[in-house]
């Protein structure tokens, strides 16, 4: 991202677009400006590797969506992007009405601590911690005091059927157990969005729903935005937007579900 | 059944034969459509003005007219390839015979079958906050609907990449009849 009028490393741009600004830019459609996190044509390459090739998407306050597209899509990418993980080669990232990806690493790395939170298909939990101490490390990180932290922790734990298992080593649990533990960590910070990546993609079918069950509805009842990546159609069906990614670019809103629905057919 | 016959005569004019054998080669999967039910369909096609019959030509064989597809009947295809069917369990008849009608007709496949898939997606984000909210019997008739619509989402995706090869065998078979 070079664009001359916008400093690098200089801080964040704290002018957003006048509403109703937003049209068809690059692969994807902007709808409004009530969002809360966007990527606007972003493009990235990885050696010759072109990945994104002009996405666009955005995600409002509270929503769920999913981005859903075949394996060597772009869609992790996109995510990567979203989070500030990668500083796409151009286009623009904003969050909170703010230019995300002019930020310098440390004030990205700070956001993420602070303001996002992160399920990863495998967890990446810290094997060498207790369950208890994965869930209670980004407070720390973020300077909670200790009692408080591992008090929080224990709520979540709790919340996500994990009580007494807060002395445990992440070794000890099952994958099912891990993911639990890996969305406590992320809904711990109160996250003002959730960065999911295949969050089921390691688990079995029903175990898979019980994962995404309490990440929705803990994610809902606090008011996170999550952005989840998946290739399952029916992990996709927990969000309330979903969005196609193919070749690098966001090729299709597939809508949300009407309300109320249809009654269950036989 | 009587879509896809207006379907195969927006191609070109055709006989009641001609429509029968290529319904049999490319949706009849090894169930044959009889005579009789093509005319009763032609007819019926004919009396609500979406096929014109032309004057009998000589020649054995029950009907020798030739049929061809009336302004109607082409607004009837058009708008029937555009709209999703209904997202339930066991489609892909029906969504095979649009895809592969569209290519013959150099419609816009991809574009049918994306909003066919939003249908799909939609109806199963319904049947999963129905899952979340209802009991363990709502939960069993859910997921079996959630499985199938998921099976044909799948075929969605794979035929939609497969879309260039299918384009070129339809247009290769219909270009050597």
């Amino acid at each position: 991202m070079n664009t001359p009028d916008v400093p690098r490393d200089g801080g964040p741009e704290r002018v957003a677009p006048p509403p109703g600004a937003y049209r068809i830019v690059g692969g994807g459609v902007l709808r409004g400006n009530n969002h809360l996190v966007e990527a606007r044509d972003v493009r990235k390459s990885f050696g010759q590797t072109l990945a994104l090739r002009g996405a666009t998407v955005a995600a409002a306050q509270g929503e769920i969506l999913a981005i859903m597209g075949p394996s060597g899509s772009g869609k992790s990418t996109l995510l990567h992007c979203l989070a500030g993980i990668f500083r796409p080669d151009s286009g623009e990232v904003w969050f909170e009405r703010t230019r995300l990806d002019v930020r310098s690493e440390a004030e990205r790395t700070r956001l993420r601590r602070t303001a996002f939170g992160f399920v990863f298909q495998f967890g990446q939990l810290v094997p060498e911690l207790t369950v208890a101490d994965n869930v209670a490390l980004p407070l720390l990180l973020n300077r909670a005091d200790r009692k408080s932290a591992y008090a929080a922790a224990a709520t979540w734990l709790d919340r996500l059927g994990l009580s007494g298992k807060g002395k445990r080593r992440t070794g000890e649990l099952s994958g099912g157990e891990a993911q639990r533990v890996a969305v406590a960590r992320a809904l711990a910070l109160q996250p003002k969005v959730i960065f999911a990546d295949e969050p089921t993609g390691s688990l079995d079918t029903l175990t898979g729903e019980k994962v995404m069950d309490l990440l929705t509805g803990l994610a809902r009842e606090q008011g996170s935005t999550v952005v989840l990546i998946t290739h399952d159609a029916r992990v996709a069906a927990y969000a309330d937007r979903v969005v196609m990614v193919r070749d690098g670019i966001v090729s299709a809103d597939l809508g949300a579900a009407a309300s109320p629905a249809k009654a269950i057919p036989l | 059944m009587p879509l896809t016959l207006l379907g195969l005569l927006e191609r070109e004019p055709s006989h009641g034969y001609d429509l029968k054998r290529d319904y049999d080669a490319y949706f009849g999967r090894g169930k044959q459509l009889p005579f009789g039910q093509v005319y009763a369909t032609l007819g019926r096609l004919a009396r609500d003005g979406k096929v014109t019959a032309g004057d009998a030509e000589p020649g054995e064989g029950p009907d020798r007219k030739r049929y061809a597809i009336t302004k109607v009947g082409r607004a009837e295809v058009d708008s029937w390839l555009a709209e999703p069917v209904e997202p339930e369990p066991h489609l892909q008849t029906v969504l095979f015979a649009k895809v592969t009608l569209a290519l013959m007709l150099g419609k816009p496949a991809e574009s049918y079958l994306t909003a066919q898939r939003a249908a799909h997606m939609r109806r199963m984000q319904e049947l999963t906050r129905l899952k979340r909210a209802g009991g363990l019997v709502d939960v069993l008739l859910a997921d079996h609907g959630l499985f199938h619509l998921e099976a044909d989402l799948r075929w969605i995706d794979t035929t939609s990449a497969r879309l260039t090869e299918l384009r070129t065998l339809v247009n290769r078979e219909d270009s050597s009849r």
